[in-house]
Order: structure tokens, then sequence, then C-alpha cells
């Protein structure tokens, strides 16, 4: 693994601000940490590959993953259809394909939606301390004391049906683990002397928060929101599994599952596919969230 | 020590009380009419009428649910103090009744499935750290890491596809009460039991390896290694003690993940248990059943999260100050 590393060019830092010529790239660094083991590259081709598969569905699907095919229902695999038909005739390897899209719109759309609001509030609770950090806390305490499926299946269950309310349901069962998380990494930045000295030149509070604090505490927060991208997946598998997500016709991989569990005997690849499909989404980036973590943390680097 | 458990009672308190307002605020405030239940099953877009205008009125007005919300929320909870859950709009039985049939079925297969993950995981883990880098090492961490990915439903259809249909060993699904024919109940537990403890065990197992090997490179495991105490006594001793402390506080996470997945293990293997019934009540749009249900699994997880709290505080003096 050891290169030779002659770097003079001048580089940037992990959130993209130019730095001046270090002796040893950080991003250098980072790369080496984090490609250096199997595990986690394994990790970032699984997710590189399902975002093309993402973006590019239209032309990597063989066939239309909604249009019914009655005289072709339940086939196993063959040229034609890689991993047979459904119970409607509809390709199995389309819907999986297509399947990745929906997945991945919720997914990163919840987890942003969920880190921009987590992140104001963990924030806020850090930074003034207090009262708002009670209030704020105790909202979270509320919020995680049902378990994270039961909230989300509260409100996805009676919001009504469609893609923005799971969307809602996921991001809001988010909110309170990144409040915590942001509020967490806020106060021990707050320690440091810098924020004293932007206090003490008459800096305003919100500027603090932003110009200050947050640059410094976001790093591990990179960490759960990439893992927060499978939780979320996982969680929408499973309200489309029990009906409540995506609707039907749309091919959600939670509702292939359950599609395809009254025809086991017939034809098991309905219900199996998709979920390994969740489950190299899944894996993916937990593995690409434990690397970063290795590489920005180095208390951690080989222990986990 | 008696001030802090109080403190945290109190606190336990304020939370469960706020817990009772979100659900409540959650099931009223979101779209949907709750008379939808005399209508058929709940569509958000359904043109269809069953009752004129006056007498949806009259309904609304006799389940009390033309009032002010802060009022209904106050009635609900009032009731709620008093040991009432309400009564179901859709089936007409008292929801106390529904809940205890089911409740502790539910509670049942919880308990086994948290001793099993317990152990195993604590088991796992320590086994791990302590062999560490070895083939197993290396391969019970590969399996755990591919356990937390799996999804417990999936997993469910998966053991029912095998052992079901291909093996024919166990039933594909349903339920015996144990207490009813003890050794055929078992036949019925272990493919919902392995659905959820798979996933569980791997992140217990994950969780107590990075604790053991924190602790492992700790000064005061070096000193016992250095004072010549065995490695029993060590390992016991020094290290699982002081490891435990994270674990704890993680055991009411997976209590949360426990009942999680009894919501979908109950619906893939139809258990009538409380996570159908709630499901059920979703789709029925029961709110009655919703609230209370909802409300139940709070109060079960603020409870062990309180539990967890005080024994916290009993394995480790510092935390009780602060």
């Amino acid at each position: 693994m050891a290169k030779k590393t002659v770097n003079t060019a001048p580089s940037q830092d992990a959130m993209g601000v130019a730095v001046a010529p270090p002796k040893h790239s950080e991003w250098r660094r980072f790369a080496r940490i984090f490609f250096g083991r199997k595990l986690y590259l394994i990790g970032f081709i699984i997710v590189v590959i399902l975002i093309l598969t993402a973006i590019f569905a239209p032309l990597i699907a063989r066939y239309d993953p909604v249009t019914n095919d009655l005289p072709n229902k339940l086939q196993g695999p063959s040229t034609e259809h890689w991993l047979g038909t459904d119970q409607l005739g509809r390709d199995i390897y389309s819907r999986i394909v297509w399947g990745t899209q929906i997945s991945m719109e919720i997914g990163f759309a919840a987890v942003f939606s969920s880190a921009l609001v987590g992140i104001l509030m963990g924030l806020a609770a850090a930074y003034f301390g207090g009262i708002v950090f009670a209030i704020i806390m105790r909202i979270t305490d509320a919020l995680m004391a049902l378990p994270g499926i039961i909230l989300v299946l509260l409100i996805a269950g009676l919001g009504g049906r469609g893609i923005g309310v799971v969307i809602f349901a996921l991001a809001f069962g988010n909110i309170a683990g990144m409040a915590r998380m942001m509020c967490g990494q806020a106060l021990s930045v707050k320690q440091n002397d810098y924020v004293m000295a932007a206090r003490s030149i008459g800096m305003s509070n919100w500027r603090i928060m932003w110009a200050q604090i947050f640059p410094n505490a976001f790093p591990p927060l990179i960490v759960g929101l990439t893992m927060g991208i499978g939780g979320v997946v996982l969680g929408e598998a499973g309200l489309s599994y029990l009906g409540i997500g995506v609707p039907a016709p749309a091919p959600s991989w939670g509702g292939m599952v359950m599609d395809g569990q009254g025809y086991l005997l017939q034809n098991p690849i309905i219900s199996l596919a998709p979920g390994v499909a969740i489950m190299l989404l899944v894996f993916g980036f937990n593995m690409v969230g434990d690397g970063i973590r290795d590489a920005i943390d180095p208390r951690l680097r080989g222990v986990l | 020590m008696t001030a802090y458990i109080i403190r945290r009672i109190f606190i336990g308190l304020i939370i469960l009380l706020l817990v009772t307002m979100l659900v409540f605020l959650f099931v009223r405030l979101l779209p949907g009419d709750p008379l939808m239940v005399f209508m058929g099953n709940y569509s958000p877009s359904s043109t269809i009428n069953t009752m004129t205008a006056a007498e949806h009125d009259a309904l609304m007005h006799k389940y009390g649910l033309d009032r002010p919300i802060w009022i209904q929320y106050g009635d609900w909870l009032n009731q709620v103090l008093h040991g009432n859950l309400g009564k179901s709009l859709r089936i007409g039985q008292p929801i106390s009744e529904l809940i205890g049939e089911r409740i502790g079925r539910t509670a049942y297969i919880g308990v086994i499935i948290f001793f099993i993950t317990t152990f195993g995981g604590i088991l796992a883990g320590v086994y791990c750290a302590l062999r560490r880098g070895t083939w197993i090492d290396n391969t019970i961490t590969t399996i755990a890491n591919i356990g937390m990915t799996v999804p417990v439903f999936w997993f469910g259809v998966l053991l029912i596809y095998v052992f079901g249909y291909k093996l024919g060993w166990l039933p594909f699904f349903g339920w015996r009460d144990p207490w009813e024919d003890f050794g055929y109940s078992c036949l019925y537990l272990i493919m919902p039991v392995a659905s959820v403890a798979l996933g569980g065990i791997a992140g217990m197992a994950r969780l107590v390896r990075s604790c053991m090997l924190e602790v492992m490179r700790t000064d005061y495991v070096r000193t016992a290694w250095a004072k010549g105490l065995s490695e029993r006594v060590i390992v016991v001793r020094h290290q699982l003690k002081n490891a435990m402390i994270p674990v704890v506080t993680a055991l009411g996470g997976t209590l949360g993940m426990i009942l999680g997945g009894s919501i979908f293990i109950e619906n893939v293997f139809s258990i009538p248990g409380m996570g159908r019934l709630m499901t059920a009540a979703i789709f029925d749009y029961d709110y009655q059943i919703v609230q209370a249900s909802a409300l139940i699994f709070g109060g079960i997880i603020i409870f062990s999260n309180l539990i967890v709290d005080i024994a916290w505080g009993w394995l480790d003096p510092r935390i009780r100050l602060a």
C-alpha cells in the first residue's frame, strides 16, 4: 500500500475548501484509508453501480416495469427474462432496475430533508443550551421512544398513499437521530477557543453557528448520513411490504417481496431477488459509511 | 442513587406525556377521516360516500370529533389515566380487551428474541474480540455485516420458502399459543424468532466486539496482565464488565428493534399479536386502536429505557452525578 507520495499541488479538503499546499494531502490520506480495505472498496463499487443503475434505469431495464403480460406470467429465468416474470407477467429484472431508482430517490430525499431539520435542531440545542436544549432533547426523546418503524408507520399509514408521504414519514423518523448526532458533535466543537474568540469579536449567534461550529461539527455526521440512506431504504421496503409504502403498480422492492409471497412455489425469485437488491444497497452504504468513519476519525481506525 | 432514580422516573413520565401528545396529534392531524370506518376501507382519493353530510356531522358529534383538538386530547388522556383505552369504532369491542388478547403473544416472542439476541450477540462479540484476526473472527464479522442488512420480512419469506416449502420441516405460517400446546407451539415460533434475531445478533455482536477491543487497549487491562492475573479473571472482571456499559445502553435500542420487527413478523407469519392489530387498524383507519397501541409500544420503550438508565447508574457511578 505504501506509495511514494510527492504532492506539491494545491489541493482541497473534504469540505471542498481550498487549503494551502500541505505536506501530506488530507484528501489523499482519506483515500488511502478509504480504499485501503477491501470491504470498503466493495461497498463503494456497489454504491456507484447502484447510483448509475438508478440514473440510467430506462436504458438498463429491458421491459416496461408496469405493463402486464399475462400470457407470460410466472416464468422462470430465460434469455428473454433474465430473472423470470411475476404473477402479472412483468419482467422481474426490469422491475428491480426501476426499483433502484425509486429506492434511491426516497433514500436521498428523506435523508437530505431530515438532515436539514435535524441539523438545525441539533445546532440550536447545542449552541443556546439551557431551556432550548431541554425542550429539543425532550422532543427527540419522545420521538425516539416510539420504535422508528412505528412512527413511520403511523405517519405513512394515516397520511394517505404516495411517494411524497413515504418520504415525509421516513424523514420524520430520522430527524431525532440527526438532531442528537448534530447536538453531540456541536457541543464538543463549542468548547473550542476559536468559538469563544468569534464571540469576543462580536460575531452574531447565527454566524458563529454556521461559520464556526457547523463546518467543524459536520464531518462525523457524513457517516450518519451515509448509513441513514441504507436505513431509510430498509424502512421504505418495509412500508411497501406492509402495503403502505410506494403505491402499486410502481416497482418497489418491498412491494415485490409481498407480491411474490403468494407465489413462492411457482416462482420464488419474485420475492427473493428484490431482497438481495435491498441487502446490496444497505450493505454498500453501510460499508461506505464505515470507510468514511475510519478515514476521518483516526481514533477508531483499525478497531472495527 | 435514590435521587437519581427519582429524577429518571420524572423525566420518563414527561417523555411519556410528550409521546401521548405526539401520537394524538399524528393520528388527528394527518389527512383522513376517522369516520371512514363506517364507509369501508380508508382511501383518501375515494369520492364514493355512503352517508349524507348531515349523517356525517351527526356521527362526528356523537363521537365528539367536532370539538377542539385540545379538548379531545384532554378527554382521551383522562380516559387513559383511568385505565380506559376506549372502544374500537369498527369492531365495537373495548380496546383493552383487544390488546389484552394479543399483547401476551407479542411479549412472549419479544422476550425470547431479546434473550437470544443479547446472549448470542455477547458470546459472538466477545469471542471475536478475543480471537481477533483469526478466520473465525473474520467469518463471524462478515456474517454480522451482512446480517445487519437483511430486511426482517424478506428473511421471514426466505425461511418460509426454504423450511416450509422446500424442506417441509416447519409450518408456513400461523400461530399456536404456548399455553395450549407447548411442543407444537414451538414449531410455529422458530421462524419468526429467527427472522428478527438474525439482525439483532449481528448488531449486538458488532457492538460488543468493538467495545471489547476498546477496553482491551486500556491501561488497567495491561496492568491486570502485568500483575499476572489469569486470563479468565481479566476477561470477565476487567474487560467484560467495562465493555458492558455501552452495551447496556444499546439494550433499549435492541428492544425497539424487536418491537419494530414484531410488526413485520406478525404480518409475514400471520401471528395475531399487537403488531398485526396495529397495522390492521391503520388500514381500517380505526384511530382509537392506533392511538392505544402506539401508546403501549411507546410506554414499553420508555419503561425499558428507565430500567437501562438505572442499570447504567448502578454500573457506572459517574453517571449518577451527571
